[in-house]
């Protein structure tokens, strides 16, 4: 192993894969097993033409489904590397977050984005869930700070797309403290009276719900998400509960009053420039 | 009898010891009182020697002892008055969380806490202390009132976590717990939280976003359960003491990252060895936190938590 099989080529290998796959032109659809022409598939953000199954998406892929095209330019989140608690389970915490990085690509788990989305100034954060789960540490904090208060100097809009299995154990008391300070971050928002959307995606659970992603003026998720506080298998292995089958589903939760209303990749784009001209218009006026 | 903890074992032989003494009574022909006073003695340098050195695990069960000072008791030693308050007005009231009016040393605030029960019946009643939805709306609510008759507001923490159920999460336990949070963060009156017990996770910090924080000396903090990062990070619950080690859950490491500002001392053997010590510590530790913000205005309340949480994350162990 040298210096470039060992962070060279898997960085190259992560890149070429998210972007195209030649050798491999059929995907099989995880939720029903139909073939699909991979570049059908790409062209409908990784949604089953057959099922409709929404399997996830990297920010990068979300920036280019909602915001108008070429609109956008992404916001660098200063990236946090050391290590506060000295953690190590069977990695130290730094070299777990090396590894990840070099694995993924990415430096984190959020992206942010600034740009247009029907020609209203919006800016984007959007979760990675490849990146540790889409667990909300420090930086996470600094990703959702950096979009609120970009939305505000630039009068903008605020969409948050979390994708997170909860906060970060190996930033421990510390990841617990960004359920506060996310919601800091996006008070700002609400303080300046701009729009604060969720559109949450799946999995969103643990301390990512009780904080800032419960807390938009508008909630949208998308179909088939799960989304909820308590995992199942927690709640199935500590209280013995039976569940239903479509338990925290994103549709579940809008029967249950949670969620305003469940919306596809396919009109995510037209049903978020639509509310945000209805909220923004009487705001100018 | 009191309930002792695995590490408590020479306390436990020696406290024994006492109870055959006195059982003996004057039969033995030995100066009974003058044994049991040196038994004493040696029990509590053990106690002492003991205390002081106690890893993340050893304060983990402390932190859950059965005896361990609960809301109910705080009530009776640090309020002089307490008027209850129940329900959230939407759907239930969850005794999980006690809340209501008190008075401080004379003074006026508005009280929350959770409370884990002690006996069965208790805890079955509160729920083991974890909290649904409704708890947190009640705690909404109550926060309201004190903004609305600009009373401080004392919260108090001994809680394994938030509720995980059907019902819980159909109302909206991630919701509720946010807006807590968010309830928190805005009040115009002075909140002052105390980490007493267990400190679980998002459960706590829906109570626990204050001016200011105190925590007792043997309490824990922690984003996970020993047990429940374990089991994901180590795929192993027998690894929970090793995940306490590493979590850093002490109030020792609370204080050193800047998530409390106060340490409460504990009488000697754990608050649970003497409550009214204890809780008379809690008391002056809260008065004097209390006595600190009293000079701050709503604006300036608001943005001093806020400062402080938007820090959250700069300080580090060495
Ligand atoms: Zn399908």
């Amino acid at each position: 192993m040298n210096w470039i099989t060992n962070s060279v080529l898997p960085k190259i290998k992560a890149l070429v894969q998210s972007s195209d796959v030649p050798e491999n032109l059929w995907i099989k659809c995880p939720s029903c097993s139909q073939m699909l022409f991979h570049k059908d598939y790409q062209e409908a953000f990784n949604c089953c033409s057959t099922c409709g199954h929404h399997t996830p998406l990297a920010p990068e892929e979300r920036f280019k489904l909602l915001y108008d095209a070429d609109s956008y330019e992404t916001l660098e989140v200063s990236v946090r590397s050391d290590d506060p608690l000295k953690f190590k389970d069977s990695k130290r915490y730094p070299e777990r977050l090396k590894a990840t990085r070099t694995k993924t690509g990415t430096q984190d788990a959020i992206a942010v984005a600034k740009g247009s989305i029907g020609g209203k100034p919006v800016v984007i954060a959007a979760f990675d869930f490849r990146f540790m789960g889409g667990s909300m540490g420090r930086t996470v904090g600094d990703g959702l700070l950096l979009a609120a208060d970009t939305a505000v100097a630039e009068n903008a809009a605020l969409i948050v797309v979390p994708s997170s299995g909860g906060a970060r154990m190996q930033e421990g008391i510390l990841s617990l403290m960004q359920l506060p300070r996310s919601i800091l971050a996006v008070e700002k928002v609400r303080e300046a009276k701009l729009p604060y959307i969720v559109l949450l995606t799946h999995p969103t659970t643990g301390g990512v719900t009780a904080s800032f992603a419960m807390l938009g003026d508008i909630q949208l998720a998308e179909p088939g998400a799960i989304i909820g506080f308590a995992g199942r298998r927690v709640i199935e292995e500590t209280v013995r509960e039976k569940l239903p089958d479509d338990f925290q589903t994103a549709e579940y939760l809008q029967e249950h009053g949670m969620v305003d209303m469940v919306v596809a990749r396919t009109e995510q784009k037209q049903q978020i420039d639509a509310i945000l001209s209805m909220l923004m218009e009487a705001r100018a006026a | 009898m009191r309930h002792f903890l695995d590490f408590e074992k020479p306390i436990a032989a020696l406290e024994g010891k006492i109870e055959e003494l006195r059982h003996l009574g004057g039969n033995s022909g030995m100066n009974i009182a003058e044994e049991i006073g040196k038994l004493q003695s040696r029990i509590d340098k053990e106690l002492a020697q003991t205390y002081k050195k106690l890893g993340p695990w050893e304060k983990v069960q402390v932190a859950r002892h059965p005896e361990r000072p609960k809301m109910v008791q705080i009530i009776e030693h640090v309020f002089d008055e307490f008027i209850e308050l129940s329900g959230d007005r939407a759907y239930a009231e969850d005794y999980a969380i006690i809340g209501g009016m008190a008075r401080l040393r004379g003074r006026p605030v508005v009280i929350l806490g959770t409370e884990k029960g002690s006996t069965t019946e208790q805890r079955v009643k509160r729920n083991f202390g974890m909290v649904r939805p409704e708890g947190y709306r009640k705690a909404i609510r109550l926060m309201a009132l004190a903004n609305q008759f600009n009373l401080p507001v004392i919260s108090f923490v001994d809680t394994a976590g938030a509720y995980p159920g059907r019902g819980a999460e159909e109302r909206g336990q991630a919701e509720a717990i946010a807006r807590a949070i968010q309830s928190c963060l805005g009040l115009k009156t002075p909140l002052i939280s105390a980490i007493v017990g267990e400190g679980g996770s998002g459960g706590a910090i829906a109570l626990a976003a204050g001016n200011r924080v105190v925590m007792f000396e043997h309490a824990v903090y922690s984003v996970i359960s020993p047990e429940g990062c374990a089991s994901i990070l180590w795929r192993s619950g027998d690894k929970a003491q090793t995940a306490a080690e590493a979590l850093r859950l002490t109030a020792q490491d609370m204080h050193a990252l800047g998530v409390i500002d106060q340490i409460v001392e504990e009488p000697l053997g754990g608050a649970h060895r003497n409550i009214d010590t204890a809780l008379q510590n809690l008391a002056t530790s809260i008065e004097a936190q209390l006595q600190d913000l009293s000079v701050m205005d709503a604006e300036a309340l608001i943005k001093d938590r806020r400062e402080k949480y938007l820090n959250m994350g700069d300080k580090a162990l060495i």
